[in-house]
């Protein structure tokens, strides 16, 4: 089992969380794992992004390799495509479509999905929405991980179980909306590609 | 949010991996100023319980040069102690760095630089390696997470065997790359014992001179050290056509294309100075080598030399791999002479985001201010400034400063061009930046009434690097009054949008006033506001 991920995004916009919560699910069951950050001048509003690895053998590289990754999960839609060069040929891209725009010459939102769709394997979410659905916009990033969660090579029980070890401390009622965001991810990757 | 495994087995960001290591090891003290990619080793000693219960010192420092200092006073004091800073920061510190070479350590004492190659957040990407070899100290680069961590205890039995500071070296990919960490048993922390020499730290020139003698007396021991370090190994392999010298993460970016195994030798390396022996068996063995390592072209200097060696080397400086950037798996994969693994390029409508101010920042308020006092009627070209979040207020749409060069810069630089003539000729320094080099530059103004504007942007915080506490808080128009600054010129005001016309008003009249002026826009960084603990 191996699997290279890149988590995309704006500074700000906390891709971290997603990360966090792989990365405890990962270690539990005993995968090894390297996630390279961005900290710095980027998280000023800049792009960044994370580089997540998980396998069943010892990994070398912190960096996941061009072209050697099977996933974009990106929680803005532009920044989706900034890492292509990264994603193998049959890699998923999985993105959230809500736009962040801090620049004055962000491109329009159709150009940006006829891009993606060019893409045999993409999957374009409403994320925000289904995380207001949930209880709260913030779970954005949780209804991400929910989309991606059939492609990650881990039980969605397990993140499940990732969810309520990592918001635990922050209460029953932020563990269930934090849930109900992971299912509504899952549920609509699901339907897009049943 | 922290992934905890186990009490042995932690998930570790590098940096947090070399505090935790440090801890464990036995170290008595940190001393830092805070510079990405090395900020979180100290935040990660900050936040330990079992730092705080042993009484770890872990405040920052001023700047760089104080806190090699003070490592320097408490490795004295023999204890063991550690400290951080950006590659930069050793420039700062580059005075007792070096000088620390000759006093040598008593306390076991590890200096950590970190490197950015690619200039994520930086001015350059010079190689701290050069540093080490310049002060005859031996240097540990960790090539994961967990060696970061074991280097600690080595690092400071190495220091305290040799009695010799010693440099880890470390890049930006392993400092913000988080790994699973195995724990040794903690060591308690030294007692207080002086060096046996009391005169070690005398650098008198007679006392200079022995103590320089015998540190160039000790490298044939380091590099026996090096040859055979757990950390440098040679790995055997049936191809001789080439050789790879791999250094500390170049190693990880060979390996990770040979997912069955190497078939060429390889000689990693992560402590110097570089292993003669292990070399020379390379040399001996293969036709060519190809040398990976992270940063400037160090090793395959020394391989070069000026003559022609007796086989080809390959590395940065033949073109094999770029001369500068940092290294990534794909890179390695096409110098070791495999096909690219590319993806798809990134599509035109993909446009670059630079990071840019907070919403609500201060900073843009000063800025719009002193854009009307002087651009607008001045012309570009009369505004220094220095490193920090303000430093952004040279893009667009503000395009406010004309200079960022190093800590303390604006202050200094906006001196010599006012000597020159250069009319209005302003300072713009952050607070933090201003404790931790703009004093003295702002006192060389003072001395000689120097004609200049100096606006020290008060947020309260050292923003850039993530809040960390700033030593100016509240202390910037005392400093600035002890520094001989005419009380009547040192102008306090709040940057808000409310408040435009009282700024411009400010500038203007500071600008017109022949001397020394201090400006202090003062108002808390919006990121520190919104951290503050909420009262229950
Ligand atoms: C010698 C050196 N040390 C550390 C840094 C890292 N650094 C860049 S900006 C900055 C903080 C500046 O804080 P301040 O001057 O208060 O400005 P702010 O970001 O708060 O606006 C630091 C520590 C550096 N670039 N050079």
């Amino acid at each position: 089992m191996k699997k290279d991920i890149i988590l995309a995004g704006v500074g700000g916009q906390g891709i971290l969380s997603i990360a966090t919560i792989i990365g405890h699910v990962a270690v539990k069951k005993n995968l090894h794992l390297k996630q390279a950050e961005v900290h710095g001048m980027s998280q000023r509003g800049g792009d960044v992004q994370s580089h997540l690895r998980i396998s069943d053998k010892p990994i070398f590289s912190d960096l996941v390799p061009h072209g050697g990754a099977d996933i974009i999960l990106s929680v803005e839609p532009m920044e989706s495509l900034r890492y292509l060069p990264w994603l193998k040929k049959e890699g998923w891209v999985i993105t959230n479509t809500s736009p962040y725009i801090n620049i004055t010459n962000y491109p329009e939102m159709d150009v940006i999905l006829g891009e993606l769709k060019k893409r045999k394997n993409h999957i374009a979410i409403p994320a925000e929405d289904l995380a207001a659905e949930a209880g709260t916009k913030r779970a954005m990033n949780i209804v991400m991980l929910g989309a991606a969660a059939q492609f990650l090579g881990i039980d969605f029980a397990e993140l499940e179980d990732g969810i309520r070890a990592v918001f635990g401390r922050k209460g029953d009622k932020i563990v269930d909306v934090n849930l109900k965001a992971l299912r509504a991810g899952r549920d609509f990757t699901d339907k897009a590609t049943a | 949010m922290e992934a905890k495994l186990s009490d042995k087995k932690q998930l570790l960001l590098g940096d947090e991996a070399i505090a935790q290591g440090a801890i464990d090891a036995g170290a008595s003290g940190f001393y830092a100023y805070p510079g990405t990619p090395s900020t979180e080793i100290l935040e990660y000693v900050q936040r330990s319980r079992v730092a705080q219960e042993k009484g770890i010192h872990s405040q920052w420092s001023a700047n760089e040069k104080t806190a090699v200092e003070a490592g320097l006073g408490m490795s004295y004091a023999g204890k063991r102690t550690m400290a951080c800073m950006k590659h930069v920061g050793l420039n700062v510190a580059a005075d007792s760095f070096v000088n620390s070479g000759i006093t040598g350590a008593n306390g076991g004492y590890i200096i950590v630089s970190a490197d950015d190659p690619s200039m994520h957040s930086s001015q350059n990407e010079q190689d701290s390696r050069f540093y080490g070899k310049f002060a005859f100290m031996p240097v540990l680069e960790p090539s994961s997470q967990q060696e970061a961590y074991d280097m600690c205890f080595y690092g400071f039995d190495f220091s305290e065997k040799y009695k010799i500071p010693v440099l880890m070296r470390i890049t930006t990919r392993l400092a913000h790359s988080r790994s699973g960490v195995e724990l040794k048993d903690p060591r308690e922390p030294n007692s207080i014992t002086l060096p046996e020499d009391a005169r070690q730290f005398v650098l008198l020139p007679a006392i200079s001179r022995r103590r320089y003698k015998k540190l160039l007396e000790t490298q044939s021991k380091f590099i026996e050290e090096s040859n055979n370090s757990p950390y440098n190994k040679y790995i055997e392999a049936g191809d001789k056509k080439r050789g790879i010298i791999a250094c500390g993460l170049g190693y990880n970016y060979v390996m990770e294309n040979y997912p069955d195994g190497c078939p060429h030798p390889i000689l990693k390396i992560c402590q110097y100075p570089l292993p003669d022996k292990l070399i020379k068996r390379m040399a001996e063995e293969c036709e060519e080598i190809l040398v990976v390592e992270e940063g400037m072209p160090l090793v395959e200097e020394q391989l070069r030399g000026f003559m022609n060696a007796p086989l080809t080397i390959r590395g940065r400086l033949d073109g094999t791999l770029s001369r500068d950037g940092e290294l990534n798996p794909n890179m390695v994969r096409v110098a070791l002479g495999m096909d690219s693994m590319m993806g798809d390029n990134v599509p035109d409508l993909v446009k670059s985001r630079p990071p840019a101010f907070c919403v609500g920042c201060g900073h843009i308020d000063f800025f719009k201010a002193l854009n009307e006092a002087v651009k607008d009627k001045h012309g570009d070209g009369h505004v220094f400034s220095d490193i920090g979040c303000y430093t952004l207020a040279a893009q667009p749409p503000f395009e406010s400063i004309n200079s960022c060069v190093d800590m303390g810069a604006s202050i200094t630089m906006a001196k010599g061009a006012a000597d020159a003539g250069l009319f209005p000729s302003i300072a713009v320094i952050g607070d933090s930046t201003f404790t931790h080099s703009g004093i003295t530059g702002l006192l060389d103004c003072a001395i000689e009434s120097t004609n200049i504007v100096v606006c020290i942007l008060d947020n309260s915080t050292t923003a850039m690097t993530g809040g960390q506490n700033s030593h100016a808080s509240g202390r910037v128009r005392d400093i600035c009054l002890g520094l001989g600054i005419n009380p009547e010129h040192i102008r306090e005001c709040v940057p808000l949008p409310k408040n435009h016309e009282e700024l411009v008003k400010i500038i203007n009249e500071e600008v017109a006033y022949e001397g020394v002026s201090v400006v202090v826009p003062t108002r808390e960084c919006v990121q520190t506001i919104g951290k503050k603990p909420k009262k229950q």
